[in-house]
């Protein structure tokens, strides 16, 4: 299926390179995050697991430039974060796809209009959106669904849909934070094959989760976080620390 | 930019809490009426003042016969010398823009004139009880007037001074206390209107927090977040003052109207003077919506 490259970059560095940096919220001894050092690269497929509390949100919340991090500098596909004013943070988010465990649609707009809302909102041409809408329908399999509410599509269904409407902006990063925990593992794997078809269109996925066996199963890179730290970073890892 | 889904956005917005942007056009119309009737009074004052300020008139009134005011009773009639003498008197000690002796004769014709359609005054009221006058315009009426009083008062063949401005300062007074009432209502009404702006769009933020956060999360700019909520608030603010035009003009044309039926003040506020008034109640409806709105968006919709 033909898909539209939009968002080309010329840098050749780490899509998100993390440099020494901690994150401490107010009120809060501990660090939710302390050192970490980490680059991912462009087209990469990581895994940031972890218990919970271990930092995964703060890391996607850091990317996304929704906190600041407390020493450290991030950049992210190409753009150092400390250094972008605000208004330009819109900017930075459209590069950056994102799905949640809660899939977040709009629960009065049907498939299409959830979609076409992310471009909206952007200012698209309408135009635009009728090309590219469909074709990303089709990508994460919910061909003839287009009418279909939010209320009457099942869960594996739904997160298709904030998958597709992440993506239909063509991302160079999508951030997936646990996007199978409301999922029973059977359509997890649906889910899973979208995610890696997203990933081969050069797209790098950050994916934060709990679920053992898809890790285990992708044998992706995976980066672990305990208390804050990076304990472990594996490239074609599994989920639990091989003793 | 997609003006489209901006409009569909207002309109749910507005629909999605009716009451309050109900609320919120009642009494920006309210408050913004209430401001531009006292914009009209204060204008209705300015011009009466400019209007009569070069009309305004003392009358030196000179003693008849029968007249008792001032050295009248013990003095009688004036006589010619006197006259001669108060005219010396006022040119050598004011800036006289001008002074027109008023001969008993000449004010008896003159009043019969004035009264002419009310019989029973004319017929009872006798010659001697119409006193000969000077009448006299200032150069500088505020800050000649008094004197002029102080001197000709109790002068020789005087009987009494009559200074039109004074007579003027009461309907000034009435129209500024009027003006002061209207404006300070509208005062307090404006502050409930900014707090009730503040509330619409708060309730209006939360209601789409759902959209607003997915906006932002895809990387909508600021202002095409926030425009839908400023238009909201200023689209009720418009409507607000489109129903305080009415308003306004109906108290132009009732009010202000009447009061010229009971003080025949000398001038109308043109339409020229509405017009005015009336952009001036937008200005500050739209100013007042807007900023209002502008600020509470800062602190509920921060990136």
């Amino acid at each position: 299926m033909p898909l539209t490259s939009i968002s080309s970059t010329h840098c050749d560095g780490p899509v998100i390179h993390f440099d020494n940096v901690t994150k401490t919220y107010a009120n809060q001894g501990r660090p939710a995050l302390e050192n970490v050092n980490l680059d991912v690269e462009k087209g990469e497929f990581v895994f940031l697991v972890g218990p919970s509390g271990s930092g995964k949100s703060t890391f996607l919340r850091l990317v996304l430039k929704e906190e600041r991090p407390t020493s450290g500098r991030i950049h992210v596909a190409g753009k150092d974060l400390a250094r972008l004013t605000n208004w330009k943070v819109p900017h930075l988010r459209r590069r950056i796809g994102c799905v949640f465990q809660d899939f977040r649609l709009l629960p009065n707009k049907n498939v299409y209009q959830n979609i076409a809302f992310a471009l909206e909102v952007i200012g698209k041409p309408r135009r635009f959106i009728r090309k590219v809408v469909p074709e990303v329908i089709d990508l994460v399999g919910l061909e003839g669904k287009r009418d279909r509410m939010p209320d009457e599509l099942s869960g594996g269904e739904q997160q298709r849909v904030a998958m597709a409407r992440a993506f239909v902006n063509r991302p160079m990063i999508l951030l997936a934070d646990e996007p199978t925990g409301n999922i029973d593992p059977a359509t997890s794997i649906g889910i899973m094959k979208v995610l890696d078809r997203i990933n081969r269109t050069g797209t790098t996925v950050v994916m934060a989760t709990h679920d053992a066996a898809i890790v285990d199963s992708m044998r992706k890179r995976v980066i672990e976080l305990e208390y804050g730290k990076v304990v472990r970073d594996q490239s074609r890892g599994v989920y639990g620390q091989a003793y | 930019m997609r003006a489209q889904f901006v409009f569909h956005e207002v309109w749910i917005g507005l629909r999605r809490n009716l009451t309050m942007t109900v609320a919120l056009v009642v009494v920006v119309a309210i408050s913004l009426s209430l401001l531009g009737t006292g914009l009209l009074f204060v204008k209705q004052v300015d011009n009466t003042r400019q209007f009569w300020q070069s009309r305004v008139q003392l009358s030196v009134y000179l003693c008849t016969k029968s007249s008792l005011g001032g050295t009248c009773a013990k003095n009688g009639a004036v006589t010619p010398d006197e006259i001669t003498s108060i005219r010396n008197q006022l040119l050598a000690t004011h800036d006289i823009a001008s002074i027109q002796y008023v001969s008993q004769k000449q004010a008896v014709a003159q009043f019969r004139q004035e009264f002419a359609n009310d019989e029973p005054i004319v017929k009872y009221t006798s010659t001697d009880q119409i006193p000969p006058s000077f009448e006299i315009r200032l150069k500088n009426t505020e800050t000649d007037a008094a004197s002029v009083t102080q001197v000709m008062d109790g002068a020789p063949g005087v009987s009494g001074v009559i200074n039109d401005a004074s007579i003027l300062d009461q309907f000034y007074r009435l129209l500024d206390g009027a003006r002061n009432a209207v404006v300070l209502i509208a005062i307090f009404l404006l502050v409930a209107a900014i707090l009730l702006v503040a509330n619409t769009i708060r309730l209006s933020a939360f209601n789409r927090r759902r959209e607003t956060s997915i906006m932002r999360l895809v990387g909508a700019s600021n202002f095409y977040v926030q425009l839908p909520f400023l238009m909201e608030g200023m689209i009720a603010g418009l409507i607000g003052w489109l129903v305080a035009t009415g308003l306004l003009i109906v108290a132009k044309s009732l009010l202000l109207s009447s009061l010229h039926s009971v003080f025949p003040l000398g001038v109308q506020l043109s339409t020229t003077d509405l017009v005015e008034v009336i952009i001036v109640a937008m200005i500050t409806g739209l100013l007042i919506c807007g900023s209002t709105s502008f600020l509470t968006l800062r602190r509920y919709l921060r990136v």
